[in-house]
């Protein structure tokens, strides 16, 4: 049974393997064929022909930030949908019922986000 | 050798699919450049490529080489590991995700043995696909920062921002069809489909009962145009404020590979739109009765090319044109006529069905690209979040319900 079953997943590993060998090939080719004159203005950060003007890696809007943990909150709500979705047909009314009462609760966060403003960008 | 086949066919079969996939992709990849770029010149009223090879048949070949021999800098304030890895990354997930769709409902034998046309049938086949296709922002938010230029951190944070936002609302918008369904493996949502109303009208899941899932629908293909970064959602790459995203320091075929993974996810997307809401390999037409002729549509298709294929090309500018372009029409009207012998004709609907439909999404993602302009970026997140969420919420009530009401 066991086995079997995990031979499913054994065409998929070929798949995954062969898709990351090529890239990795594609990878090594590129940095290994062509020539390369290296000049230190090549070596610098683009800016549109200017000289670049300190490190990139500073502070950046807090938006994205906001955007991320908001992403977190609903995926993981989205996720459980999905458990759900598969089994519907055998729970019937009362899946319908705990379901409704599951959104209802996102619901509610959601509209508090709305209302708060985090759902605007131009805040 | 032979032994090590015969002790491990599932292996062996499964190396020979996966081959013979991956250079069927990596052609469908390359050429599908060439058919953006002479769709959208059209459009533009221009020629796009012509100069290599005819029709510019070649500009892809010219591309890859050209590609492969130029200088690959990597930026001095880089982190090397990080900037080589998300290449990497966005090409080989965008490459493993196509693993789990299925091109038809027949089997084929390799070696003896009776395999699908699929390389591997999961029965958490939509799960996986899910998995990996979100797995795709990495490629694109580490590509951002490891080069360690504003331009790229700017592209690569919205970028990041734009598809996590997107996915969720894609995410949703499928549960419908698993509501429908009960199942995550592909073939069986696909063979869930068949059927006709009336006679003629497909069960597709777009058109079927209980729901129609056409608000489903409208939320997955957007959120699959903003996934994949392309026209009217752009904006990781939008040139007239970032100079090319989150890819500005990469160079060579390193910037090639972000290219690839773009084009391989929209023929995932494009390929899951099809299996999901419009009957995958299924016919648009019944095949019994009055539609049996719809069986012979291929070789009909095939024939009307070879034969436009073969007129244009006696009448091609250059001397190699009017050899090449002949002797192709000779071979897609050899296919066509394998297309019509019998016992190839029922094998050959399922993948012919599947791909054209693929490619009819293929074309509706060019044809916005020559036809919209791009979005900004707080409509873009309020069209995302004030949108299409509350739409895909609505959808997977409004489904459950109908799904409750018509089992009783």
């Amino acid at each position: 049974m066991t086995d079997s079953y995990l031979n499913q997943y054994v065409p998929l590993l070929v798949h995954m393997i062969v898709a990351a060998g090529l890239s990795a090939i594609l990878i090594l080719l590129s940095t290994f064929v062509g020539n390369r004159r290296p000049t230190r203005a090549k070596m610098q950060a683009y800016e549109c022909g200017m000289r670049p003007t300190g490190d990139a890696r500073e502070p950046f809007s807090v938006k994205f930030y906001l955007v991320a943990m908001l992403f977190i909150l609903f995926d993981v709500e989205a996720i459980f949908f999905y458990p759900w979705a598969y089994v519907f047909r055998d729970l019937q009314v009362f899946g319908f019922v705990e379901m409704m009462v599951y959104i209802g609760i996102l619901l509610v966060g959601y509209l508090y986000l709305w209302k708060k403003g985090a759902l605007d960008w131009n805040r | 050798m032979s032994d090590f086949i015969a002790q491990h066919p599932v292996l062996a079969v499964s190396v020979i699919k996966v081959v013979v996939l991956m250079f069927l992709m990596m052609t469908a990849l390359a050429y599908l450049t060439w058919f953006e770029r002479k769709v959208v010149a059209r459009i533009q009223s221009r020629w796009g490529p012509y100069r290599v090879g005819p029709h510019g048949l070649l500009q892809p070949l010219a591309d890859g080489i050209k590609f492969l021999f130029k200088e690959d800098p990597t930026p001095g304030g880089a982190d090397k590991l990080i900037y080589f890895l998300a290449p990497f990354l966005a090409m080989a997930l965008a490459l493993s995700a196509i693993a789990v769709i299925p091109f038809g409902p027949k089997h084929i034998e390799i070696l003896g043995h009776a395999t699908g046309l699929q390389i591997a049938d999961l029965n958490i086949g939509l799960l996986f696909l899910f998995a990996i296709t979100s797995l795709g922002v990495y490629g694109v938010a580490l590509a951002g920062w490891a080069s360690n230029s504003k331009y790229p951190l700017l592209g690569g944070l919205r970028s990041s921002a734009q598809m996590i936002s997107y996915e969720l609302s894609m995410t949703m918008s499928v549960v419908g069809v698993v509501l429908m369904a009960g199942t995550f493996n592909l073939r069986e949502i696909i063979t869930q489909q068949e059927g006709y109303w009336l006679g003629f009208i497909p069960r597709w899941n777009l058109l079927a009962p209980p729901l129609p899932q056409l608000i489903g629908f409208f939320v997955y293909f957007v959120s699959a145009i903003a996934e994949t970064n392309r026209v009217p959602f752009d904006l990781p790459e939008a040139e007239t404020e970032l100079v090319a995203g989150f890819h500005t320091e990469y160079a060579s075929f390193k910037f090639a590979m972000f290219f690839m993974a773009e084009y391989a996810n929209m023929i995932t997307v494009s390929c899951l739109a099809t299996l999901l809401f419009f009957g995958g390999w299924l016919s648009p037409f019944s095949t019994t009765g009055m539609f049996a002729w719809t069986l012979y549509i291929p070789t009909a298709v095939f024939a009307a090319c070879a034969v436009l294929l073969f007129v244009d090309g006696l009448r091609y500018s250059t001397t190699f044109g009017r050899i090449v372009l002949p002797v192709l029409a000779l071979a897609v009207a050899g296919l066509a006529a394998v297309c019509a012998m019998p016992g190839v004709v029922e094998f050959v609907q399922g993948p012919f069905w599947f791909l054209s439909k693929v490619f009819l999404f293929l074309f509706f993602y060019v044809w916005l690209r020559g036809t919209l302009p791009r979005f900004r970026y707080d409509q873009l997140m309020a069209f995302g979040w004030k949108l299409l969420l509350p739409l895909a919420l609505a959808n997977v009530v409004l489904t459950s319900l109908m799904v409750l009401v018509s089992r009783r």
